[in-house]
């Protein structure tokens, strides 16, 4: 086949599209279904900013086809807040400085949002392995550790 | 950087892969994890006519103990290896190298058998099989063959699966009591492709003298290497420094490493000594120290 009709659920909304199968999750989410928060940066599973949430897994979107998400859950960086309230991870990013140009700031939020949940109570290291796989060109990664472990710190004492 | 176009086809049953992958044969690619192969179609190296998707196929994963052996099925993530307690307690070793392999990210999605059938020259995995003698399961609509790690890695990206035949599962060797293990690797960035990895085991008999021993290394040719003559510097005696430090030197001698961008074949051929000479080292002391030995595992 060169195009499959696909039903996906994305932050809870489920959408029923027709795609071509070489159209990637990540320009999926992006050109179909206008969810420009999840960014790409490297187009080749290297880079992270494209990372997404597929069925409660951080995975790059960038190496998914759009047709291989068909009954799948979807949660992209757009699913964190609630309205216009950032959640507790995102506000320990703004607290912290851990966005700088914010463009690798998607893929490290659902990136720690997977981490956080299976490690509530990290250590420094453990986050730094956590996030090894996200690159960010600011070369900000102290204060996106900070804001990690701010959030874990934040959640336990609530 | 997108892929070119090709006709996707996402069988449900391994039947049904199997047909398809007869028919289409040379001009397929089969989608597994999709973590090596995607980047190939993005950059165009790859430019299959046919993408056969197995994510729809069931009963390829899975984890399981099959006549005292560890059967993985080929669709099986990296990250469910990786978090396995059967592997943890049945196969150290690969539990070792598994966390070492790219990041989560990618093990979340990254399946046991695509790694092994890429057969990258720097990954973690095809030195692992190697080292245990594992064995690759090989299925095709006429039939299944059972490969040995040694036979299946030919070259460079390249392995024994012939067109048609589809790697349904990995089997690894039950590990014997008193033995240890030990997957030790250098790369430039936690995460990537090793410079040179080893992976060793060592298996100690009731005095404590060095009853089998394995050396496979990775990063230093075209395919995993096993350096026996390495190896077999410490079977017949209590392992000691000065054998580890011996097999360092013969694993380094049986290794033609080339230089890259990341490495001189110098500087991985030290790399070989040394990893070789440390695994060893360690996968002793556990030997030493594991259940059947009488103590509790370091």
């Amino acid at each position: 086949m060169k195009e499959r009709a696909i039903g996906v659920t994305v932050n809870g909304r489920r959408y029923e599209r027709t795609v071509e199968v070489r159209k990637t999750l990540a320009d999926f989410l992006r050109d179909d279904l206008e969810l420009t928060g999840t960014h790409l940066g490297c187009e080749h599973g290297v880079c992270g900013a494209c990372t997404i949430v597929l069925d409660g897994a951080a995975v790059r979107s960038c190496l998914l086809f759009a047709a291989q998400v068909n009954g799948r859950d979807v949660r992209t960086v757009e699913g964190l807040a609630e309205g216009e309230a950032l959640n507790p991870l995102q506000e320990a990013f703004r607290e912290h400085h851990g966005l700088q140009c914010g463009f690798c700031t998607p893929g490290f939020l659902m990136t720690l949002t997977c981490f956080l949940a299976e490690c509530p109570d990290p250590s420094e290291a453990q986050v730094r392995e956590a996030i090894s796989g996200n690159l960010c060109r600011c070369t900000g990664y102290k204060n996106i550790v900070a804001a990690a472990l701010a959030a874990a710190a934040a959640r336990k004492g609530s | 950087m997108k892929p070119p176009r090709f006709d996707y086809l996402a069988p449900v049953s391994l039947d049904e892969a199997l047909a398809l992958l007869g028919r289409h044969g040379e001009e397929a690619k089969v989608l597994a994890g999709g973590q090596s192969l995607v980047p190939l179609l993005n950059f165009r190296l790859a430019r299959p006519a046919y993408l056969i998707d197995l994510n729809e196929v069931p009963g390829l994963d899975g984890i399981r103990i099959e006549d005292g052996r560890i059967a993985i099925g080929a669709m099986t993530r990296q990250r469910a290896v990786e978090t396995s307690a059967l592997v943890r307690e049945r196969c150290p070793l690969l539990a070792e190298a598994m966390p070492q392999i790219g990041h989560v990210q990618i093990r979340n999605r990254g399946t046991i058998g695509g790694s092994l059938a890429h057969a990258d020259p720097a990954a973690e995995l095809p030195a692992v099989m190697a080292a245990l003698g594992g064995e690759l399961v090989v299925r095709s609509v006429g039939g299944q063959r059972v490969v040995g790690a040694e036979q299946f890695f030919v070259r460079y990206l390249t392995t024994a699966i012939a067109p048609g035949e589809l790697l349904v599962e990995v089997r690894l060797p039950a590990v014997p009591p008193r033995s240890g293990s030990a997957f030790l690797e250098v790369s430039r960035r936690h995460g990537d492709f090793a410079l040179v990895g080893v992976a060793a085991t060592l298996v100690l008999d009731a005095a404590g003298v060095c009853a089998a021993s394995a050396v496979a290394l990775t990063g230093v040719g075209p395919t995993p290497v096993v350096a026996r003559e390495a190896a077999a510097v410490l079977v017949g005696a209590r392992p000691g420094e000065a054998a580890f430090e011996e097999a360092g030197r013969r694993a380094a001698a049986a290794v033609r490493p080339e230089s890259d961008l990341h490495a001189s074949a110098e500087y991985r051929q030290h790399l070989a000594a040394v990893l070789t000479r440390r695994a060893l080292a360690r996968a002793a002391a556990r030997a030493a120290g594991s259940p059947g030995n009488g103590a509790s595992p370091s």
